[in-house]
């Protein structure tokens, strides 16, 4: 089905501002422009004097393709990939079996990584955190995340993820955009391109960084990248610095009078071109540098945390007073959910435990316990967790045996596609469940897997797409966040 | 009810609002109506007329999806839409010369709504128009064409037109014909103070110094615009301009990419490519050096540095990566960039299964893959912590710049004296057995594949050698339909803002036609007989009639053809981020014009490499060079591929990570944004401001000064109007707020001599406004 409006000649959008914006111009042009008519159009466009063309958009691509649960995303990235063997997949038989080597009829001629390729013995490794269960649906949670076991109840815990990755760089790509190849739209862009905003002063897709102690990989740009779609739907990274998006911040020396003055003249001088030039993407420069004004001011105002009140500072921890840490990026992701940004994706560093796990994850965990755990509280008590969909997960699992020397208190764990944990709360997921199973080793799926396609498929269509058909052509080709795959999980839905 | 009531009473209203003037608009006249006045071609042609057709309005169920062919007919293949009809014995979808006796034509133009074609439960419909080409077709023979791409390209004759004494080249008659069947007219020449500007930013990337705008201006013969364009094709920026938009292409970088994205020296090759450009090597010649100058008999050391084209993709210092998985994301990369940049072929749409649309099979991918596989490289050569402490920035095999080589062979390239520079270059060193890699895993090998190309596009002659030497020469073989169609159409888009064929880097079925087919073949042929003379074909355009169109969008124009396929105007949009930068720093003039040496970094927000960074190698944190070099032409601007200039991406450059040949022109908050407050753009505000005050006797000029700077025209009464009272006002309100004028004055690190605070801070502002206008950012 074809659903993106194009142009007879070209197979892309027309606008690409706004594949509706000629037409509504071309038909105010059209009716004498007085009260009446301007009352006529928005009559038949809805929402046209309210300033959210932006949801055109997706009335235009045919979206919602049903009922949504979720109106936004928040997607807490564990950038490295978090053990899943010492935070929710508790598997004791790894005590039992310690130091025996991984049988090669469970491995099962999965491939290595270089790092541990040229092992002689794959020896069994159990958790130096010790587990319990938590909440009504008995969840297994290990010591290292107190403030999430307190919140199972809320969660859902996917513990049959696997992936077709085993290096970073592709990994998280794949997650990232559907493609282990980079090029193709980030899912934040793609829910952008398919639902448009619900703040005409903000960007849709929101990009928030920190980095804990443990052993970092790199993160891209790419990663937040809309690809062959119009870069008005890229992520923007909000920085922790005092220009949290680029050049907001006017020079020294330029009060807000002396800015707005100056935008006057640029704009007078602009408009006497446009009729001059008769180019109405000259227009559409006028509209974006007033776009830029009102950034200026609701940027800074949604970064904002002084009016938060104590209480909220103390749910989220006192580290969300400093600004770039996880807890700040927690919080903000908040107030973001709260001013209509449609996916709010935060990446936290550091979880690449190759060696000293223990004592690098109990830091990491340190970093993102509390906070992740204060959001969906936070969401619940506002009731917004109902529409916003969290997730916290990384881009894949741990192997279940020991990566350099055994020594049970200070052991690594190589990288593992085959099987790890997420988990997911609100916004159309079923809460205080567990859903899918690894093997007695934690090493394979043996119950309900969730492939990362199926992982896309499902967050969609709890934002109301319909995986397959949110398409976008480009060099001949449909594309889609799912590519040729995909199933939607129903089995965690409400 | 009540309320139901007047929602219905508002709907009728409405309702009949909008057909009143929806009818009085002529908005609900059927299609057909449009075509009343289109004439048929002379000759109808299956490419151009009949496969959009059939395509859209009848493969769905005839083409060749086989799960969803309906009564066995198939329409896209020759020889079955000539056969007898499965379903009724005796009867054809078309016969030659027949339309009567052609069951497919009859089913589309019966009244008996069972028999229709489109059905009509399928939403489609043929307009008359539509029908009428496909009877004349079928008059004509119903002769079908293999892709139009895959034809050579033949120059045609045109016949002569009214109108004729516009014409000024030969472009002028392709152009002018699509003009007049459309009835519309030529747009009157550009004023010559837009055109010296509109040449010199198309030719070097730079608006025009002002002793050569007061030259043209004054030159009132006939030749004035040649020699303009004599002149700035002979300067070095032609170079830069020109081996700017290859950069892209080639997706150069001065990073590895990938996580770690540490350093990697190959600045060099692009000096080789500004190099190139100004000594106008030809196109041909262009390409085998990348491709295969290492495999030129005799090949100079400058050969070998061109092939620094194909090492130019990403490589990974991931520890534990598979090597041979990325060795094959590398030589993938390689034939991919060749597909994409050069031919114009979504190569790599068949490296997991045949193309679905193009005639690439699988086995052709891996059969171009083959060319490339024989490096003597690695998929992991070290870690980034190793490359760090060895220093070592370029993978095997790579090439050492010598002393001697700088002084020589090599004199353009711009080496700070006694360092040695590695780059990356090809070989054929290690030759390795190729296969098909079943769904396109590297780990999964079928049938064993050697070097060969795409028979659908030209068969690989015998007489050439199976190795990237005889890729190349297949590449600019002058039976080869893609290589010079795409290259003169990528020429045509970087002036015009839109290429021929829309699609640049697709000429494949799905791609974009041709607006102008038998201009496209024109130019591509011409520029091949001027033995791929790059300068020449830049020169054919830049004197035609139709580039030198103003281009004013009059209402008629726009009603038309609002997007300028027709070409009755010039092309008029946003110049690139570099050429943006660039702009500004010229007229400001900050501008340092050294040409090539290693890349140099400019002013960057703080800390954009470390929020990504993993950390390691030398390109975790960014710190801005000094003096000159923030002052250098954009190209020369680092690429680090994981952080890209965001001066650049926010104006949609690519990340470079793989081969681009067409950005996007987007029109955004944050580029608004980055005008504004850049540090580059208020202190080159600034340096005007002091130039401008340090040089003018008489306040009064001030104004007109700058604006002629910026803009390169004289500014009209009512703009002159507002530019100087704001200077006046500014003026005013800083000589009360001397301390903010102080602040303003303060930014960048340029050293000026004194001018007087409160002055400087009101003309920089006055610059800013002028900077920040429409016209100043595009190409008009």
């Amino acid at each position: 089905m074809e659903k993106e409006k194009k142009s007879e000649e070209t197979g892309k959008p027309s606008d690409s501002e706004n594949p509706l914006k000629v037409n509504r111009r071309h038909f105010f042009s059209q009716l004498s422009v007085g009260i009446g008519s301007l009352a006529l159009g928005s009559l038949l466009i809805p929402d046209l004097l309210k300033g959210k063309g932006d949801e055109l958009l997706g009335q235009e691509l045919g979206i919602p393709n049903f009922a949504p649960k979720a109106k936004r995303i928040i997607y807490l990235f564990q950038s490295g990939a978090p053990s899943q063997l010492e935070s929710f997949d508790y598997k004791p038989t790894l005590d039992k079996r310690q130091g025996e080597d991984l049988p090669e009829s469970i491995r099962n001629g999965q491939r290595l990584t270089g790092m541990t390729s040229g092992q002689s013995k794959f020896p069994l490794m159990p958790s130096a955190v010790k587990f319990n269960q938590y909440g009504e649906s008995g969840a297994w949670v290990s010591d290292f995340f107190p403030h999430i076991a307190k919140v199972a109840d809320e969660l859902c815990f996917v513990k049959s993820m696997h992936t077709e990755a085993i290096n970073h760089d592709p990994a998280i790509t794949f997650f990232q955009t559907g493609s282990q190849q980079s090029g193709r739209p980030s899912m934040g862009s793609w829910m952008s391109y398919g639902l448009g905003s619900e703040n005409k002063n903000l960007p849709s897709f929101v990009v928030l960084t920190s980095r804990g102690k443990g052993n970092s990989q790199g993160l891209y740009s790419k990663l937040w990248s809309s690809g062959f779609l119009d870069s008005k739907h890229q992520g923007v990274l909000l920085r922790s610095g005092k220009d949290p998006v680029l050049y907001l911040n006017d020079p020294d020396g330029l009060s807000r009078s002396d800015k707005r003055h100056l935008l006057d003249k640029v704009s007078s001088l602009n408009k006497i071109h446009h009729v001059e030039t008769g180019d109405d993407e000259i227009e559409s420069r006028i509209a974006q540098y007033e776009m830029a004004y009102r950034m200026q001011m609701s940027v800074p105002d949604v970064m904002d945390i002084k009016k938060e009140p104590e209480s909220i500072i103390k749910l989220y921890g006192e580290d969300c007073q400093v600004p770039g840490t996880y807890a700040a990026n927690a919080l903000q992701a908040r107030r973001l959910a709260e001013s209509g940004v449609r996916f709010i994706q935060l990446y936290h560093q550091g979880w690449d435990q190759h060696g000293g796990l223990p004592h690098e994850m109990a830091g990491q965990a340190k970093d993102v316990d509390q906070a992740s755990a204060a959001l969906i509280l936070d969401l619940k008590q506002r009731g917004m967790l109902e529409d916003t969909l969290v997730v916290w997960g990384g881009e894949f699992g741990r192997t279940n045996y020991c990566q350099g020397k055994f020594d049970l208190k200070n052991y690594g764990r190589d990288h593992h596609p085959r099987a790890f944990s997420i988990w997911m709360a609100g916004g159309g997921i079923k809460p205080g469940i567990t859903y899918g199973k690894t093997d007695e080793f934690g090493y394979n799926v043996v119950e309900n897997p969730v492939h990362v396609n199926d992982f896309h498929a499902t967050l969609m269509h709890a934002m109301g797409i319909n995986h397959e058909e949110l398409t976008y052509k480009y060099q001949g080709r449909r594309f889609r966040l799912t590519d040729v795959a995909g199933n939607v999980v129903k089995d965690i839905l409400t | 009810m009540y309320t139901r009531q007047r929602i219905l009473l508002v709907f009728v209203l409405v309702l009949s609002m909008v057909l009143i003037w929806g009818l009085s608009k002529g908005v609900f006249a059927s299609t057909t109506e449009n075509y009343a006045d289109v004439k048929l071609p002379d000759i109808v042609s299956y490419n151009f007329d009949i496969k959009p057709i059939l395509s859209d309005k009848c493969y769905t169920c005839h083409g060749p999806d086989v799960n969803e062919r309906k009564a066995g007919l198939r329409l896209d293949q020759e020889e079955d839409a000539f056969k007898e009809l499965s379903v009724t014995a005796g009867k054809y979808a078309f016969v030659k010369g027949n339309p009567l006796k052609s069951e497919a034509y009859l089913r589309m133009v019966t009244d008996n709504n069972d028999d229709l074609m489109p059905p009509s439960e399928s939403q489609l419909h043929l307009t008359t128009h539509e029908k009428e080409l496909i009877k004349k077709w079928i008059v004509q023979g119903a002769t079908y064409e293999k892709h139009w791409a895959f034809i050579p390209p033949k120059k045609i004759q045109l016949t002569a037109k009214t109108a004729k004494e516009w014409e000024q080249n030969e472009i002028d008659g392709f152009v002018l014909q699509k003009i007049i069947d459309n009835n519309l007219k030529p747009s009157p020449k550009a004023s010559k103070e837009t055109l010296v500007r509109r040449i010199s930013l198309d030719l070097t990337g730079l608006p025009p110094k002002s002793e050569m705008v007061k030259d043209f201006l004054a030159d009132t013969s006939n030749e004035a615009i040649e020699t303009l364009v004599d002149k700035l094709m002979a300067l070095p920026s032609y170079g830069e301009k020109m081996a700017q938009a290859w950069l892209d292409v080639a997706r150069y970088a001065d990073s590895h990419g990938y996580q770690d994205d540490n350093y990697r020296s190959m600045w060099p090759w692009r000096d080789w490519a500004i190099h190139a450009f100004n000594k106008n090597m030809p196109y041909d010649e262009f390409l085998i050096k990348q491709l295969a100058g290492d495999l030129l008999p005799n090949a100079s050391k400058e050969d070998v540095l061109a092939t620094g084209f194909n090492r130019n993709h990403p490589i990974t210092q991931e520890g534990g990566v598979i090597l041979e998985e990325y060795r094959s994301y590398y030589v993938s990369d390689r034939a991919n960039t060749l597909g994409k940049g050069v031919l114009g072929m979504t190569l790599e749409c068949a490296k997991c299964h045949d193309h679905k649309y193009d005639q690439l099979s699988h086995k052709n991918y891996f059969e171009m893959y083959a060319f490339f596989n024989n490096v003597k490289e690695v998929g992991f050569e070290m870690g980034v912590g190793r490359a760090t402490r060895l220093k070592h920035y370029a993978d095997n095999p790579y090439i050492t710049i010598s002393d001697e080589d700088a002084e020589g062979v090599l004199s353009f390239i711009n080496r700070k004296e006694g360092t040695s520079v590695n780059v990356m270059v090809m070989n054929d060193s290690l030759p390795r057995d190729a296969f098909i890699f079943n769904r396109g895993e590297y780990d999964d090998h079928g049938e064993q594949v050697y070097p060969n190309t795409p028979e659908a596009i030209l068969p690989f002659s015998d007489a050439l050698p199976k190795n990237r030497l005889g890729l190349a020469q297949w590449v600019i073989d002058p039976n080869n339909p893609l290589t010079s169609r795409v290259f003169v159409n990528r020429i045509w888009a970087s002036i015009f803002g839109r290429g021929l064929v829309e699609t640049l880097g697709d000429f494949g079925v799905q791609g974009s036609l041709p607006t102008h087919p038998a201009l496209l073949d024109w130019l591509a042929k011409d520029f091949m007989e001027n033995e791929w003379d790059i300068q020449n074909l830049l020169k054919k355009i830049l004197l035609s009639a139709t580039y030198q169109q103003s281009s004013v969008a009059t209402e008629e124009r726009k009603a038309t053809d609002p997007e300028n396929l027709l070409l009755a105007r010039a092309g008029r949009f946003r110049m690139s981020g570099e050429m943006i930068r660039d702009y500004i720093l010229t007229t400001s003039g900050l501008l340092h014009t050294e040409i090539g040496g290693p890349s140099v970094r400019p002013y960057q927000p703080d800390g954009l490499w470390k929020e990504t960074t993993s950390g390691s190698g030398i390109l975790a944190k960014y710190v801005a060079d000094k003096g000159d070099k923030l002052y250098r032409r954009s190209l020369y601007t680092f690429w680090k591929r994981t952080s890209p200039p965001p001066g650049m991406t926010i104006f949609d450059a690519p990340t470079r990570d793989y081969c681009e040949v067409n950005r996007q022109k987007t029109n955004t908050p944050l580029q608004a944004l980055a005008l504004q407050n850049d540090v580059q753009m208020l202190e080159a505000a600034r340096v005007l401001a002091q130039n401008t005050l340090a040089n003018s006797a008489h306040d009064d000029q001030l104004v007109q000064t700058i604006f002629k700077a910026i803009l390169i025209r004289t500014p009209k009464i009512e703009e002159l109007k507002v530019l100087e009272n704001y200077y006046l006002d500014a003026k005013i309100k800083f000589g009360k707020e001397k301390e903010n004028a102080e602040k303003l004055v303060s930014i960048g690190s340029f050293k000026k001599p004194e001018t007087d605070p409160v002055k400087t801070a009101a003309l920089m502002l006055t610059a800013q406004v002028i900077y920040n206008l429409d016209e100043t950012i595009t190409k008009e």
